[in-house]
């Protein structure tokens, strides 16, 4: 035992527990909000012209709809861009460091399932220096929205190439050319055990809303990726999925338990080919219309289709947009208060006194 | 067991220092374990030092996959696990090779027989059996065959010889149990529940355990057994502690003291895993325990879970500290309460897993970017890391801070008799949250001010998610004093960086006077530690006093701030020894701040300082002074 020179500590009496102060229902009673109650006043600092914008105003243009009390919902964010939305948004807030947005959100969101958590992050934050936390959020199914902006570029460090970029892409770190492979982060969520993936584009106000409300009433981790433009450093990289001349035949917007099809009057088709991967029914040699054309089902239990249709676009197909995937299974949010309850049940509720003296235990 | 030794000679001695060796699979530990359970149970004061490979299973038999364990037991009070054995058991020739060096001279040593084999001894590097050579003529050499003695008392139970010859632990445990006339209860108890699921090997094990005791009281090999009598301790009820233990009891007690729910964010790292480990088991007291898939990932879900209203707890060593420094910094900056557990060990990098160091002082002082400061809190002993976990934590809810709690690899896994505290009588930890705003805005109406600062402690006000009224962003980015709103001012900046470090720094006018152990009161040396050194200090003080001498003491909890009172003490003294377990760390910080010429004394062996070479450093400053 060692005689202890340390200063006694300080003492004194005070109840054992006081109750936790933990938002019990958040949602009690109607709430009347517009999206007015989600702008802060804090002055949006992002380029004229940026994409971030039109995500802004459609995030606050949804939260109503959503019917949580601002004070129950908080935006975590990374570094980068997108990582400043936190701020524009009157609800709580943390603008983190780089990547660890999901790592922050799971302990917010594990000790706190009361809360609507989400992860605002980018294509750098969220698949180069965050890439880790990232899958491990998606595999664990914590309860998280994240919204990831991807806009193929490094923007706040003005404009190096990012691990969505293009092979080959010009930028001030690759004089010569990337030489990397891009992650395809559709494929990559679908690849770590996502229950939720989606994606959609920040000019498309209608669809966006749309794929917020289903990643909103999924519950469960649910990536979103969104395209948008960084008008600076990589402006139009999405101009052909945008602009009304070209993008009917290069979108494909998913519809649960409707065919693949796309064209400005749907009459392309996707078909599956004899490896499994999905191609335009054109190439693929198959007639329009004919037997093999796919139906969508976010909701397939094998993670197959999902896949297959995230990599289209590297097939020569379209790219599509709305929900890969959305099926059902208990986050771990809930499964972590189970356990907490289960243990109670079990021992009952902790006796800290019992605990400190344990089994073998004499008196002097 | 109620036998009594009839025939035999019993002395009484006053402390004993036991290390048993083995192999790694031999079970060292879970014996050493034992044989302190029922020492302590005994009444007895001690001190115990695992010395453990890094390696799960190293070779068998050779040299790299000894395991030992040293318990250093008496009946007076035990500062130390013993600076050397007394008696050895010795489960191989490996074994007793590499823990030579670790006896005194005329120790004991008991081996087994049965593994000094020519394989064996050719693994350890022996060319000849050094049971039989005379090389160990300077030892009382009892060379017993553990292994058949141990099959043979199980040849009943049906079991493989390779199954039997794993109870032969249990049969040393057992001769030693009769050696020291232990109480055997509790080991008879631990491994009916230990093996309840695998009652062949429950019976093989108690009847080894037995049959190692009546061996010692029926064989005319040990003649002697020893009574060390019980310590005198003040009253109480006790119980045997590790550091890790104690440290999770810290945490748990500390949240249940503050009312708050405890969230561990964890990923295993030795020697800090046992934490994680023990707190996985108690969710019933509200703790959630999170094994995030990397370092940073662990100390993020913990400041997370702070933001909520948790107390977020991260716990690891000098790696994983290193991973972390740049989520402490945002909590720095964030000012959200969070605690921060280095279980040191030896460095740099990989370094010693299994060993112990203190050399991570200046990584959690000055490890980030920035101006970072961070209050430090160290733990002196096993038991005391119970202690040390309670004021780190109270000083992170009270100031709203990240909190680096120091303990180290010896503390972890050594143990003691501890004092077990009654929770009624333990610090008071409540915090109020924010509820309701506490400025005005620019155009009348009230609002939340998230870094507006308590007067006394330039706390923030600490707002939960889920409270109406008080949503705010925060963030890296530097915030403007009061509103936390990003700001890029000059003039802001340079008061952000100086309220932090004010606020750690007044952290110290929160501190009890410093315990300054000078018994004589004419001591002209003092002697200054900080964490693990405090037993081997204690014990070299007493050495030197018992010889004569005059020295003084002063062990900190406190690494920063340091104790206002610090640089009033040490400038009474004409000299200030700082003996640690690094290359002069905390010395640097004390001439720094001080101007006082401390003396350093270090090593860096990866075990703690032994006593008698502390005495002699000791005694040659005070015969320089
Ligand atoms: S650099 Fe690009 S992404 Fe960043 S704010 Fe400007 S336009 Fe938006």
């Amino acid at each position: 035992m060692s005689e202890s020179l340390l200063s006694p500590p300080l003492t004194g009496p005070g109840p054992r527990r006081v109750p936790l102060p933990l938002i019990t229902n958040p949602s009690e009673g109607p709430v009347k909000q517009s999206a007015k109650d989600f702008r802060s006043a804090e002055e949006v600092r992002w380029c004229p012209g940026c994409g971030d914008y039109a995500i802004l105003a459609a995030v606050q243009g949804f939260l109503p709809e959503l019917g949580l009390r601002r004070e129950n919902i908080v935006f975590v964010s990374g570094i980068g861009c997108s990582s400043r939305f936190p701020y524009y948004m009157n609800t709580y807030g943390m603008h983190s460091i780089h990547g660890r947005a999901p790592a922050i959100a799971t302990g917010l969101s594990v000790s706190r399932p009361d809360l609507s958590v989400w992860v605002i992050t980018g294509d750098g934050d969220a698949l180069s220096i965050g890439g880790n936390h990232l899958i491990h959020a998606l595999r664990r199914n914590v309860n998280l929205k994240i919204l990831l902006f991807n806009n193929r570029i490094y923007g706040l460090t003005k404009g190096q190439y990012s691990p969505t970029s293009e092979p080959g892409k010009i930028t001030k770190s690759t004089p010569m050319g990337s030489l990397d492979t891009p992650f395809n982060p559709v494929s990559l969520a679908v690849g770590a055990g996502a229950g939720f993936v989606a994606r959609t584009v920040d000019s498309d106000r209608k669809h966006l809303t749309s794929v917020l409300r289903a990643a909103a009433e999924y519950e469960g981790t649910a990536l979103v990726e969104i395209y948008q433009n960084c008008n600076i450093f990589n402006d139009g990289a999405f101009e052909v999925l945008k602009n009304p001349a070209t993008r009917d035949d290069h979108l494909l917007r998913l519809e649960q338990g409707q065919p693949l099809r796309y064209g400005s009057d749907g009459e392309h088709t996707i078909v599956r080919d004899a490896a499994g991967s999905l191609r335009p029914a054109a190439e693929a040699g198959a007639t329009e219309g004919s037997d093999a054309e796919v139906i969508h089902d976010a909701h397939a239990a094998d993670p197959a289709l999902a896949f297959a249709l995230s990599r289209l676009p590297e097939n020569g197909g379209p790219t599509p947009i709305g929900v890969f995937r959305s099926v059902a299974r208990p986050s771990y949010d809930r499964q972590v208060a189970e356990q907490l309850e289960q243990a109670v049940q079990a021992s009952g509720p902790g006796d800290l006194d019992a605990l400190l003296a344990g089994r073998d235990h004499w008196t002097v | 067991m109620s036998k009594q030794v009839l025939a035999k000679q019993v002395l009484a001695v006053p402390g004993v220092v036991i290390r048993f060796a083995g192999d790694s699979g031999d079970g060292i530990q879970l014996t050493g374990d034992r044989f302190t359970a029922q020492t302590a149970t005994f009444g007895n004061d001690l001190a115990t030092l695992p010395d453990f490979p890094a390696e799960i299973r190293a070779p068998q038999g050779t040299l790299p996959g000894v395991s030992a364990f040293q318990l250093h037991f008496a009946d007076h009070s035990v500062a130390t696990p013993g600076d050397s054995a007394d008696v050895l058991i010795a489960m191989n020739p490996a074994a007793l090779k590499a823990n030579l060096e670790h006896l005194r001279p005329a120790a004991q040593i008991i081996a087994d027989s049965d593994q000094f084999t020519k394989r064996n001894l050719t693994k350890a590097g022996y060319a000849a059996n050094p049971l039989e050579d005379g090389s160990l003529e300077a030892y009382t050499v009892q060379p017993v065959p553990l292994t058949t003695l141990t099959v043979g008392a199980l040849k009943d139970f049906g079991l493989s010889r390779k199954d039997a010859e794993r109870s032969k632990n249990m049969f040393a445990l057992g001769l030693l149990s009769w050696m020291y006339q232990r109480p055997t209860e509790n080991t008879i108890a631990h491994l009916t529940t230990k093996f309840a699921k695998k009652p062949a090997i429950m019976r093989a094990n108690i009847a080894a355990f037995h049959a190692g005791w009546n061996f010692g009281e029926t064989t005319e090999a040990f003649a002697v057994s020893y009574v060390v009598a019980p310590a005198p301790a003040p009253a109480g009820t006790y119980r045997n502690i590790t550091g890790n233990l104690a440290l999770a009891y810290g945490l748990v007690a500390g949240a249940e003291r503050a009312g708050l729910p405890l969230f561990l964010g964890s990923y295993p790292i030795t020697p800090a895993s046992d934490i994680l480990h023990e707190l996985s088991r108690h969710k019933n007291f509200g703790v959630t325990t999170f094994q995030a898939e990397d370092e940073i990932a662990a100390v993020s879900a913990a400041l997370g879970a702070s933001f909520g209203g948790s107390i977020g707890v991260t716990t690891t060593s000098g790696p994983g500290i290193a991973l972390k420094a740049e989520a402490v910094g945002l909590a720095v900056t964030l000012e959200l309460p969070l605690i921060v557990v280095n279980i040191q060990r030896g460095g740099p990098s990989t370094g010693l897993p299994t060993k112990t160091e203190q050399a991570d002082l200046l990584q959690v002082l000055h490890g980030r970017n920035g101006e970072s400061p961070v209050p430090v809190v160290s733990a002196s002993s096993p038991g005391d890391c119970f202690d040390a976990t309670l004021e780190a934590v109270r000083i992170a809810l009270k100031y709203r801070t990240p909190v680096v709690l120091l303990s180290d690899g010896y503390l972890a896994n050594g143990s003691e008799p501890w004092r077990v505290p009654q929770s009624a009588a333990l610090p008071d930890l409540r915090v109020e949250f924010a509820s309701g705003p506490n400025g005005v805005a620019a155009d009348g109406t009230p609002r939340f001010l998230p870094y507006l600062r308590d007067p006394q402690t330039l706390a923030r006000p600490w707002a939960v998610p889920g409270t109406p009224g008080l949503e705010h962003r925060i963030g890296g980015l530097e915030k403007a004093d009061g509103t936390g709103d990003i700001s890029y001012d000059a003039d802001n900046h340079e008061f952000m960086v100086r309220v932090r470090q004010a606020k750690v720094d007044g952290i110290a006018n929160d501190l009890p006077p410093t315990v300054v152990d000078d018994p004589t009161g004419d001591a002209r040396v003092l002697v200054l530690g900080w964490g693990s050194t405090a037993g081997p200090i204690a014990a070299a003080c007493a050495e030197v006093r018992a010889a004569g001498g005059s020295v003084a003491r002063v062990h900190l909890r406190h690494l920063n701030p340091f104790p206002n009172d610090l640089g009033e003490i040490l400038a009474a003294y004409d000299r200030v020894l700082v003996p640690e377990m690094n290359l002069g760390q905390l010395a640097l910080l004390i001439r720094g701040r001080y101007l006082v010429d401390a003396i350093s004394h270090t090593q860096v062996r990866g075990t703690p300082f032994k006593s008698s070479d502390l005495r002699n450093a000791i005694e040659k400053v005070i015969s320089d002074v």
